[in-house]
């Protein structure tokens, strides 16, 4: 957090504000936006981290590997040698840390922050306290969740949590972080007996992700609210940038859904730590025989995935608003079909919510529940397909401007479609089958959620990193970072739909097995993997650019003119300087939609939102 | 390996770091241009850089579906997989064509729509009858993948016919046992509290439940002894810490031994060492004595063994009601069931039902090569079905490999070893199973099983 503390240190004596109240515990919105951002970049790179190790893993199992032994230490990796247990360690937190800390809290934290009442024209939050609550919820969660990748025997950097000879039996001892799988199901969750990361180290993540909760609905609340009443005279719904209408459905995604979790993970407590049976049912564990009867694994799984799957969209749709906001922008023409882009919001907003039983297919639930969630999920490849029609349609006829923003919004198109086809293989149950928990999955998820959320994010980076910090970013350097992230991007999940149809599965420490068996199989995996983990490698070298980029341009980027892309929403017209209030004056009164770029009849080719309509224009 | 990877990353970092210079000097010369204005020359050449990139996305893809195969997955050995692996290959086709074409629009606009001087862009906000055509198209083409994709599920789904066999799969971390149901094809009933050293599959029969009920009967007993030796030596450490007199502490450590080697109770013991302590100070009245409290490694112990009465408890009442309820005409079920470690025999063209038992966590049930695959459950019961429809030899035929195998795979994350836990499969042809079969009429559940009463020795026993 210290480079928050810094990033505006020359510009300090404009403000009389003291320092804490401004840079930490501050309530303006601008200031939170840039401290999620800050916080979920900085997980973000310990996630990546992870995922560098695990790759190196997949490709030279076996293999001494001093880099591993440099990061993961003797315990974890003793003659740089990975161990099972930190391998299952090792995904799960990559998985659990890039859904919740990046992609929940780094896009709907940041933008919604800092976009919601820019775009609409409020002085800030509804309530700047919530908001800031939020944020250091987020921030403590955050530090539960790095601190538990060095859980030793029940100590955090030797600091025992917990008291182990309580008749708790290990939720406060065991060692390395939670080892489940970022779904973490039980039993393997629950039973502490079951894999070294079920103790502490899932302790830890369970209280982490409470406390995430907490964060994310007190956010998502005050995003609503802001919303509904904060709006600036003229600034009807159906005037609101697609920015707003997608963090205003997520935010009631996320407070509709995010409880759910929470009953989830507190059921899961009192069975780790009460001695209930919610989830536990006949289990012999090593020897040791338990009482427990009655409870069901499956359960636990539909809650998790009640949330789990809007929480697909909860990552997606913030990334969608700022790539349509970028793509109209740059193309210098309107959004093509605003409404109908709204209509697939909400219909995607809706659909989300019954569509989670296609994570559970093979689960031993009724075949016929099965068949509804086929239904429904296949659903909702339309308004998915028509979002995508219309980013195409938008494209169209444009002058297009390819500022890095621009290249990252239509990167994220290509991964939308290209991870979305593979999701109507997965929706169909039958197909489902053979393909489920292997690397057919892990392609499709990465690319269409993971991928295209991370463009959208990077493209809101870009594009509002004037707004944001009153510098612009180097745009050359923005290319080539894209360029090595789309690259990169590809290199490492194409492949691995080959590695999944040939039937390798996810979360396998190493393919060894298929000596036994299948030789033929295990080559085509090997060699896939070895080339999967350079690509990985050379994207994950890539995104040094962007933090230089980033932090370089905070301090030495040349001064942000107010409006740098010609674009004609709200948070371009408040002062580059930040100001608390946002703008000096009065609130500025909105006259049109959002999206009249190169309107027939106009001088310029953008209308600001603030600009009346001439006589006899039409609004749109 | 690793100086490999060391030397990628030094090349990399340096190259990336050179980047960095050159561009830092260009941005500084270029400081009196805004950085946010875009030159022709930049957004050109990424424009072109766009399709470039295009065809690295199409031909990779192509390379990859020529290198392994149109999908990569081989042929399918089961009869249901060939009918879900002709429905991939119908969905395949629909999604690629899809891919190719929105992807070549998208990167196609971005190349050719790229801003030139004096050009402007179209005002174009909508046309309801080209989104409703988009919106219908998608539509239909799902229709017909619902349908046909709940057409397969539903038959795949469906109960097996009544000539199929049953075998019950079993999972634990980290093996699988499979359990063949015998000539009457009928598998018999378990219960997880029936496990014992020599009962692995938990079966029921009257002879099972009298041999757990013995165990849990004699473990209760033990963890009943070990408390009261645990809270008798309590008793004695803190009468001996009431005085700091050699000599009562010596009367109280004779007592104590006198009393070990008896059968006594708590109550007797405390009366005793009260009646002691009363001779020392010489007071036979009403004694109040503060004693020491537990400290806290005592308390633990005390705590844990407790605990683990309470559940052996708990467990052996659902025992006692097991007897009270069990019908001993259903025994002959399970006493003709077949228990197989290490590899499953199946036998090609010959319908199967699996039922699958977790004894701890959850695992899944993958058979890559038959297409199936179903999640194994801890205290719930589930089910899948198919038919064998190439034989291993066939296989190794068509694949030109003498030592390939069928194999059911663990596909739930179920802990540390997960990725070695499997089963080799082995597919017959009628004759040669039949041949296999009939060597195991001897292994039955009966013949192994032999109600052992060396029931302390038993894995079930606690490890305090």
């Amino acid at each position: 957090m210290s480079s928050v503390a810094h990033e505006n240190h020359h510009d300090e004596h404009h403000h009389e504000e003291h320092f804490i109240s401004k840079y930490i515990f501050s309530q303006d919105h601008k200031m939170i936006g840039k401290q999620f951002l800050m916080t979920a970049v900085f997980m973000g790179l310990v996630a990546m981290m992870l995922s560098i190790f695990f790759r190196i893993q997949l490709a030279w199992p076996g293999e001494e590997s001093t880099f591993l032994n440099i990061f993961l230490g003797d315990e974890w990796a003793p003659n740089g040698i990975m161990k099972e247990d930190m391998y299952l360690g090792l995904v799960t937190l990559h998985g659990t840390i890039m859904v919740f800390f990046l992609l929940t809290g780094g896009l709907s934290g940041t933008f919604s922050n800092i976009l919601i009442p820019l775009q609409l024209g409020a002085r800030d939050m509804a309530s700047g306290f919530l908001n800031m609550l939020s944020y250091w919820f987020f921030f403590l969660s955050s530090l539960l969740m790095f601190a538990s990748l060095f859980v030793h025997e029940g100590a955090v950097f030797g600091l025992q949590l917990g008291d182990p000879t309580t008749s708790l039996p290990g939720v406060w001892d065991g060692s390395g972080p939670a080892m489940a799988g970022w779904t973490i199901y039980p039993p393997l969750s629950a039973l502490p007996q079951s894999v070294s990361g079920s103790g502490l180290g899932m302790t830890l993540w369970l209280f982490s992700m409470t406390i995430f909760i907490a964060s994310s609905l007190i956010g998502s609340l005050n995003y609503i609210v802001t919303v509904f009443n904060l709006r600036t005279k003229g600034m009807i719904m159906t005037r609101m940038p697609l920015t707003i209408w997608a963090f205003f459905v997520t935010a009631i995604l996320g407070v509709l859904s995010f409880p759910v979790l929470l009953s989830a993970a507190l059921l899961l407590m009192m069975d780790r730590m009460a001695g209930t049976s919610f989830y536990l049912s006949d289990i012999i564990v090593g020897s040791e025989m338990l009482a427990n009867h009655g409870g069901s694994p499956i359960l636990y799984q539909h809650l998790f995935w009640f949330l789990g799957h809007p929480e697909v969209y909860i990552v997606l749709l913030p990334a969608l608003g700022l790539s349509s906001e970028i793509i109209a922008t740059n193309s210098r023409k309107p959004i093509f079909g605003y409404k109908a882009m709204i209509g697939s919001i909400l219909a995607i907003g809706f659909l989300s919510f019954i569509v989670w039983g296609h994570h559970m297919f093979i689960t031993g639930m009724n075949p016929f529940l099965g068949s509804v969630f086929v239904f429904t999920t296949l659903l909702i490849a339309i308004p998915s397909a028509v979002k995508v029609f219309n980013y195409l349609a938008t494209l169209w006829k444009g002058s297009l401007v390819l500022t890095p923003a621009m290249m990252f919004a239509i990167g994220l198109v290509s991964t939308f479609i290209t991870g979305g086809v593979t999701g109507i293989i997965l929706a169909d149950s039958a197909l489902d089958i053979a393909l489920h928990d292997t690397y057919f999955v892990v392609a499709h998820f990465h690319i269409v959620m993971g991928m295209s959320a991370v463009f959208g994010m990077f493209g809101g980076v870009y594009h509002w990193f004037p707004k944001m910090f009153g510098k612009m970013m180097n745009t050359r350097l923005g290319y080539v970072h894209f360029w090595i992230t789309i690259i990169g991007a590809y290199g490492v999940f194409f492949p691995m739909h080959f590695v999944g149809l040939a039937g390798a599965p996810r979360r396998y420490y190493n393919y060894s097995v298929y000596e036994e068996f299948d030789k033929g199989a295990l080559d085509m995996m090997m060699d896939l993997n070895v080339i999967i983990t350079f690509f990985a490698i050379f994207a994950a070298l890539g995104q040094a650019l962007f933090l230089f980029n980033f932090f370089y341009s905070i301090f030495r980027g040349p001064k942000a003119p107010q409006n740098p892309w010609r674009s004609t929403t709200l948070e371009w017209t408040t002062p580059v300087e930040h100001i608390h209030g946002n703008w000096p004056g009065e609130l500025p009164t909105v006259h049109r939609w959002p999206y009249d770029y190169s309107k027939p009849g106009a001088d310029e080719d953008f209308i600001p939102q603030t600009v009346p309509l001439a006589e006899g224009e039409e609004e749109h | 390996m690793e100086k490999i990877i060391i030397l990628i990353v030094l090349i990399t970092g340096v190259i990336a770091i050179a980047q960095l210079v050159r561009v830092y000097e260009l941005t500084y010369k270029l400081k009196n241009r805004g950085e946010h204005e875009i030159p022709n020359r930049d957004n050109n050449l990424n424009a072109k850089l766009m399709l470039g990139f295009m065809m690295f996305q199409f031909l990779g893809f192509i390379y990859l579906m020529l290198k392994y195969g149109w999908t990569g997955r081989g042929e399918p050995a089961s009869l249901q997989g060939v009918e879900t692996d002709w429905l991939l290959n119908v969905n395949f086709i629909i999604i690629i064509l899809v891919f190719f074409i929105t992807n070549f629009l998208l990167f196609f606009f971005a190349y050719k729509y790229v801003r030139k001087p004096g050009v402007k862009a179209t005002y174009y906000s909508h046309n309801n009858k080209l989104e409703i055509i988009w919106t219908i198209v998608p539509a239909v083409v799902l229709g017909v993948i619902i349908i046909l994709g709940l057409k397969s599920w539903t038959e795949l789904t469906a109960q097996s016919s009544d000539k199929a066999e049953k075998i019950e799969l079993f999972a634990y971390q980290f093996a699988w046992i499979a359990r063949y149901s015998g000539e009457d094809n009928t598998l018999g009933k378990f219960d997880y509290k029936l496990t014992t050293g020599n009962n692995e599959l938990a079966l029921m029969t009257e002879s099972t439940i009298d041999t757990s009920l013995n165990e849990m009967k004699l473990s209760i007993e033990n963890l009943e002894s070990k408390l009261k030796q645990v809270n008798f030596d309590y008793l004695v450490s803190a009468y001996r810490g009431l005085s700091s007199n050699s000599s009562f502490k010596s009367g109280i450590d004779k007592a104590a031994q006198e009393i070990l080697v008896s059968d006594f109770n708590l109550a007797e013991a405390e009366a005793e060492f009260k009646h002691l302590y009363g001779d020392h100070i010489g007071n036979h009245g009403h004694l109040e004595i503060a004693l020491e409290a537990p400290n806290q490694e005592t308390q633990t112990i005390i705590g844990d063994l407790e605990q683990q009465l309470s559940i052996k408890e708990r467990l052996y009442r659902g025992l006692v009601q097991m007897k009270q309820n069990h019908n001993p005409d259903v025994d002959k079920y399970a006493l003709n069931d077949i228990l197989q470690k290490d590899t499953l025999y199946l036998c090609k063209g010959r319908d199967y039902e699996f039922s699958f038992r977790s004894k701890d966590v959850i695992h899944s049930a993958y058979f890559p090569h038959f297409r199936a695959q179903m999640n194994v459950v801890p205290g719930m019961p589930t089910r899948f079905k198919f038919t064998p429809s190439l034989t291993t030899n066939e296989m190794r035929k068509s694949k030109n490999d003498e030592k390939f195998n069928f194999v059911l795979m663990c596909n739930k994350i179920c802990g540390g070893a997960h990725y070695k836990m499997k089963m080799i499969v082995v597919v017959y042809p009628e004759a040669e199973y039949n041949t296999w079969m009939a060597s195991k009429k001897t292994a039955t559940f009966k013949d192994q099983y032999s109600p052992a009463v060396e029931a302390v020795e038993s894995t079930i026993d606690s490890n305090i």
